[in-house]
């Protein structure tokens, strides 16, 4: 990272923390859904642009976090700074256990992702049916207007401001530390060539299934957060597969592999929703706003298929080292 | 057992049957696009709520059965499918596959949404009077309208077969698929083939989709469900083999039929999923698939 970028970054970072003194309400609300998209891209990225794992399920870890500490909460008033250690547990054992079936009898690209895929909707049938979590009715969390309690993550939006924040700070120092470490070179390695990777004594079977774990881990994480933030859960919903696939959209669009790809391509995403959005309600005509999206989606692939950022950072100067 | 209990089972499976040979037809699309060019279509269940709506316009406008106007939305999707693989897809065939993830699902984006435009949200039904109509086969008793679908699909999947084993440009179209690089040596325009297999592909979900909407009332937001249903069909029957594809179908047609009679009807696709992950894990290249080379 060259002066410049630091420059930048610490004015982008200076504003995000003084973001909730400058915007209203509903700015908030779109920068908060910006840094998730960001947070979950980023954990998402893990797993497809180190690894090189194509995962089009993760809403699984998503929707089992939420559930978990959302179901401790509810029933036996546990907090969730204490249901997430369960939480994230949990997510960890289903992604042990979706990577290892998947690597072990070596599934590759789309066969692998299609796996994701029956889990995550196995998933999501099983919790229809099951009573704990209030089946396909849904769960809900008490909420009371006013009541900042932050042992129990009950509050208005800035709380979840801040928290969502961090999270996407954090989650981006990690995978920065990470990608420079022993195990990042051998996901490169692995995503690069991975029969190659394993003749030169590359561990990838343990590798990949920490690209798994650690990817489940930060993404249970990001479902408790929502479960809260939301106040409510449907397995519908929180296992969908739409939900898994927009947690994709953001490191794709962005750039695949790149630490700040996820952030800008949430921000692309989230833009583009909110003029979608303006567009659609004054043309009136139902999913119109899902045309313009679709249509954004096809040039952003057929126009920048390596990404907005790594073409962005050139053109303003900025080079990050391509991973 | 109770003999009740056994014709009821008997009428779940026969209706299985013959749903399953609708769901074979609209999974050989996704098979025959998969086999030769290995690009995975995730806007496929889109495609067959485009052709749901085309047979359902023809009626509601112009009287004209789905049956009719199967034909002419087939040689329609066949003529989409074509332009859609030589302008959009063909550039993405080398590329890696989460860029193709994200072309087809822009496109499917795209198909969904404008028929939620177009038709707007309300399911829209085609209402024949043979709907009630049924055929009576020992006990047995069975839905005119869907033995008519699924012979239907079975002639049109017979008719694929006859084009892929006899014509030279369905023999070409299986040498493009067997080796690309090979087939490039002896002259073959693989370009030009590989937007017949994809016009072919259409065409197949094209007629699927006309045939559903004798069976189920057609609304934009079936789409997702019956991408996933065509995933778990072929790799059950295993991706790219047409006979696999029609097997598959019959299989979750069957499956679905008897778990909604024995289970809850909520968790009848919890059963296909649970066999996905078996034949996944077990049998990737599916039941009736080939091994290749990973």
């Amino acid at each position: 990272m060259n002066a410049r970028a630091a420059v930048g970054l610490a004015i982008l970072l200076a504003l995000l923390l003084a973001a909730p003194a400058l915007l209203g309400g509903y700015g908030l609300s779109i920068l908060i859904l910006l840094l998730y998209f960001a947070y979950v891209g980023q954990a998402w990225n893990i797993m497809m642009g180190f690894a090189g794992q194509l995962s089009l399920g993760h809403a699984l870890y998503a929707g089992l976090g939420g559930y978990i500490a959302a179901g401790l909460y509810f029933h036996y008033g546990i907090g969730p700074w204490l249901g997430i250690f369960a939480a994230v547990a949990v997510a960890v054992a289903a992604g042990s256990i979706v990577g290892y079936l998947g690597f072990r009898f070596s599934l590759a690209g789309v066969y692998f992702a299609l796996l994701t895929i029956a889990f995550a909707e196995f998933t999501r049938i099983g919790f229809d049916n099951w009573e704990w979590t209030g089946g396909s009715g849904g769960l809900f969390l008490r909420v009371e207007r006013g009541v900042v309690d932050l042992a129990n993550l009950r509050g208005g939006p800035v709380l979840f401001y801040y928290v969502i924040l961090a999270l996407a700070v954090g989650a981006f120092m990690l995978c920065r530390v990470l990608l420079e470490s022993r195990l990042g070179r051998y996901w490169l390695a692995i995503r690069e060539d991975a029969e190659a990777a394993q003749a030169v004594g590359v561990p990838v079977l343990r590798c990949k299934m920490l690209a798994v774990m650690i990817s489940a881990a930060l993404t249970a994480v990001a479902g408790v957060w929502n479960a809260f933030y939301y106040n409510n859960l449907f397995p519908e919903t929180a296992f969908a597969m739409s939900r898994s696939i927009e947690m994709t959209l953001a490191p794709i669009i962005g750039g695949l592999g790149t630490l700040f790809g996820p952030f800008v391509g949430a921000v692309v995403l989230t833009g583009l929703g909110e003029v979608f959005t303006a567009a659609g309600d004054r043309l009136d005509i139902p999913g119109i706003k899902q045309i313009f999206y679709g249509l954004a989606l096809l040039l952003i692939v057929m126009y920048r298929p390596a990404g907005v950022w790594p073409w962005l950072a050139t053109r303003l100067g900025f080079t990050e080292r391509k991973p | 057992m109770t003999s009740d209990f056994l014709l009821s089972l008997a009428q779940a499976v026969s209706k299985g049957l013959l749903t399953g040979m609708v769901y074979g037809l609209m999974a050989l699309g996704l098979s025959v696009i998969f086999g030769v060019m290995r690009v995975v279509n995730f806007a496929h269940g889109e495609m067959m709520v485009v052709g749901m709506y085309l047979a359902w316009m023809g009626f509601d406008a112009l009287q004209v059965t789905p049956m009719l106007s199967l034909p002419l939305v087939a040689v329609l999707f066949f003529a989409i499918g074509y332009v859609l693989q030589r302008g959009l897809i063909q550039p993405f065939i080398s590329r890696p596959e989460h860029q193709q993830f994200l072309l087809l699902l822009a496109v499917g984006t795209l198909l969904a949404n404008a028929c939620l435009a177009i038709a707007g949200p309300d399911s829209r039904t085609v209402q024949l009077d043979s709907q009630f109509d049924s055929y009576e086969l020992g006990p047995l008793v069975l839905d005119a309208v869907r033995v008519q679908a699924a012979v239907v699909a079975l002639a049109i999947a017979v008719l694929l077969f006859l084009f892929f084993t006899r014509t030279r440009t369905g023999k070409s179209i299986r040498a493009a698929a067997d080796n690309h690089m090979g087939a490039l040596v002896v002259g073959l325009d693989v370009r030009r083939l590989y937007a017949v297999t994809f016009g072919i592909g259409a065409a197949c979900v094209g007629a699927a989709g006309a045939l559903m909407t004798t069976l189920i009332p057609v609304t934009p937001f079936l789409a997702g469900e019956y991408t996933l249903l065509a995933f778990v069909i072929v790799i059950v029957g295993g991706l790219g083999s047409m006979t696999g594809a029609l097997l598959g179908g019959l299989l979750i047609g069957v499956s679905e039929a008897v778990a909604g009679l024995l289970l809850q009807p909520s968790l009848k696709s919890m059963f296909s999923f649970g066999l996905l992950i078996v034949v996944l894990l077990l049998r990737p290249q599916g039941l009736l698939g080939r091994k290749e080379a990973r």
